[in-house]
């Protein structure tokens, strides 16, 4: 399929995807489609290829072969900060936060202005700045803690200080890998109310292995297994799916 | 923390003010002229130290090669006062009148074309601010875009430290060859050998001096200081949060090479030459440890660190000269086991909650304090 040809209601068309590592092929021709404001969920079981997605998406990988396009762009032939901009954002798996800072100065650094060297250097916390890390902060549970050190957070709240670094940047597109693990019950239930607050107006794409959670948030499901899809669908369809039974649930 | 952050706190305010103090006032007053030109010389390192405290400890890009922007900067300097002094009634005695003695003994007839912009003060030290920066660039852009760090990088920059001392050593009837650029006299007609000469470039120095410490502080306190923080902790968080990661790296290798730069030309004012033995590979790793004891994350404490070990440098070589080798790295390893944060983080920990406590009354800059415990600087040793 030629740029271009596809019906635009897609936000992000991934293409004949395909990424070797010295022949092994961790993804495998992958073809997926995502709608706005759509939330999908990436299962499948460990080295399925879940996590090289994600960071093929964001370009962190490069693709052998096969396209993403986002909003008719390109994201194969960007650069990581480009794909940013474009309204890409990606959590990683293990809370990626900046332990020596604050954690306004963490939000605050995400915050989409000043991103050049020069920007940084002239860069002002003006009132602009300041309210948006506050509403963040207040969203992600955070707010008597902004003066705090991120380094002296919980593992679950520096999860929800990487998804407020995530939402100040306002992308179209966000990438969550596995945004619930390591969590305790009550956390977890506190992120599955955060998520449902922050995918409004945006699209998700989620790897998560708690079936609970998936069931609960995802809107279409596919099913990875060695780098290919095994099955797509609701999360109803793919549950029955005798093949995704076999290689993954029942286990 | 809802208003802006402060410009300075008030510990660099105190900061500024002890070390100002202790170099406008008290050193000059309490020491000879020979001791003085000693600690200016000491304080041309300090420059090095201050841009290694951004590069290294902020930005966590260790560079072994500082010598080489020191260098440069000296060389420019040199080859300024060295054709100041190589007038033609100076050198009348020479074969070809004119150019640098070093070039007539090596049967040079004729001034080369990169020696020709030194004729000029203004070119002179615009060459120590743009020649520094641009090599910085070209090093850093070739490095940084394809992602070499870390201990690669350290290593490269030792390999050009490495090259660029054999280069001079090898182009002798161009750079002055082992012996450097020496016999310099005047700048401007101005004779810069005379004890009122040295007194008055002490001053410049230190003026110069304040200045990279406001730029570093200013460096610091912006969101770039922020950001260089977050990068050498998770990179890629940085670069997947729209950040062009190298661009960052690149500007504070580029911010340190120019600060060395105008201490290797102050140095040549200073102590009268240049030559490579301030370029190779020893020579930056001395200036690396300078910083790593004072502090690497301390701005005061890349002045005080330098201070301290060269004086030690001085008074231990002149009374046991073999021992001083020794004692260095005896120094160095102290330092890195017993305070990995060198002497600011020895002040941080030990002086200071004293100071605070004595003072207990000013809550208030407790706190500001302890928001940056190891961004403070030593505001003495």
């Amino acid at each position: 399929m030629e740029i271009g040809q596809q019906p635009p209601d897609f936000l992000l068309a991934v293409d004949a995807l395909t990424v070797s590592f010295d022949g092994f092929k961790a993804v495998n021709d992958l073809s997926f489609y995502v709608d706005e404001n759509e939330i999908r969920v990436i299962i499948g079981p460990n080295g399925a290829g879940k996590t090289t997605v994600l960071d093929l998406i964001c370009g962190k990988t490069k693709a052998t072969s096969g396209s993403i396009t986002f909003r008719g762009k390109e994201l194969t032939k960007l650069s990581e900060n480009a794909i940013v901009h474009a309204g890409v954002g990606r959590k990683f798996q293990t809370p990626s936060i900046y332990d020596d800072l604050t954690v306004f100065e963490n939000l605050e650094i995400s915050y989409p202005r000043g991103r050049s060297v020069f920007g940084a250097l002239t860069f002002k916390r003006d009132a602009a700045v300041t309210e948006r890390v506050e509403e963040v902060a207040e969203m992600i549970f955070l707010k008597d803690r902004l003066n705090m050190s991120a380094q002296l957070l919980s593992h679950g709240q520096k999860q929800w200080l990487e998804i407020g670094m995530l939402l100040i940047q306002d992308p179209e597109l966000l990438m969550l890998d596995e945004p619930v693990a390591g969590m305790s019950v009550s956390e977890r239930a506190k992120t599955a109310e955060l998520l449902h607050r922050i995918i409004k107006n945006r699209s998700v794409l989620v790897i998560e292995h708690d079936m609970k959670f998936v069931e609960d948030i995802a809107h279409k499901v596919i099913v990875l297994h060695q780098g290919k899809i095994l099955s797509e669908g609701s999360m109803e369809k793919v549950k029955n799916d005798p093949k995704v039974i076999e290689v993954y649930l029942g286990h | 923390m809802t208003a802006n952050p402060r410009f300075f706190s008030r510990s660099e305010l105190v900061g500024l003010g002890v070390l100002a103090l202790l170099l406008v006032v008290i050193l000059p007053m309490s020491l000879d002229i020979f001791r003085l030109n000693l600690v200016a010389k000491y304080l041309t390192y300090s420059f090095v130290a201050l841009g290694l405290v951004i590069c290294w400890g902020y930005g966590g890009i260790l560079s072994l090669g500082q010598g080489v922007f020191f260098g440069i900067g000296g060389y420019c300097m040199a080859m300024f006062l060295k054709l100041e002094a190589s007038s033609v009634e100076n050198t009348k005695i020479q074969s070809t009148p004119g150019i640098p003695d070093f070039m007539d003994w090596n049967q040079i007839t004729q001034l080369p074309l990169f020696w020709q912009p030194f004729h000029s003060l203004t070119l002179s030290i615009l060459a120590v601010f743009v020649v520094p920066a641009i090599f910085a660039f070209i090093i850093g852009a070739a490095m940084f875009k394809r992602r070499v760090g870390g201990v690669y990088f350290a290593i490269i920059t030792q390999a050009i430290a490495a090259i660029l001392t054999i280069l001079i050593v090898g182009q002798q009837g161009y750079t002055g060859g082992i012996n450097g650029i020496t016999d310099l006299r005047t700048l401007h007609g101005w004779d810069i050998r005379t004890d009122s000469a040295k007194f008055i470039l002490y001053f410049v120095e230190v003026a110069c001096l304040f200045g990279c410490l406001l730029v570093a502080l200013f460096v610091k306190h912006s969101k770039l200081g922020r950001i260089l923080l977050a990068m050498r902790d998770k990179e890629d968080r940085v670069r997947f949060s729209g950040y062009s990661v190298a661009n960052f790296k690149i500007f504070a290798f580029c911010l340190s090479a120019v600060f060395a730069s105008i201490g290797g030309a102050l140095f040549t004012l200073e102590v009268g030459f240049m030559s490579p033995s301030f370029v190779g590979i020893v020579p930056s790793i001395e200036m690396v440890i300078y910083a790593a004891v004072g502090g690497r994350m301390s701005i005061f404490g890349a002045v005080y660190g330098t201070m301290v070990v060269n004086y030690a440098k001085t008074s231990l070589s002149e009374s046991f000269p073999e021992l001083w080798q020794f004692a260095f790295g005896a120094l160095f390893i102290a330092v890195v086991m017993l305070f990995p944060n060198g002497l600011a983080g020895a002040w941080n920990e030990y002086v200071q909650p004293l100071i605070d406590r004595t003072f207990s009354r000013n809550k208030r800059s407790t706190s500001v304090a302890s928001e940056h415990p190891l961004a403070n600087g030593a505001p003495a040793e």
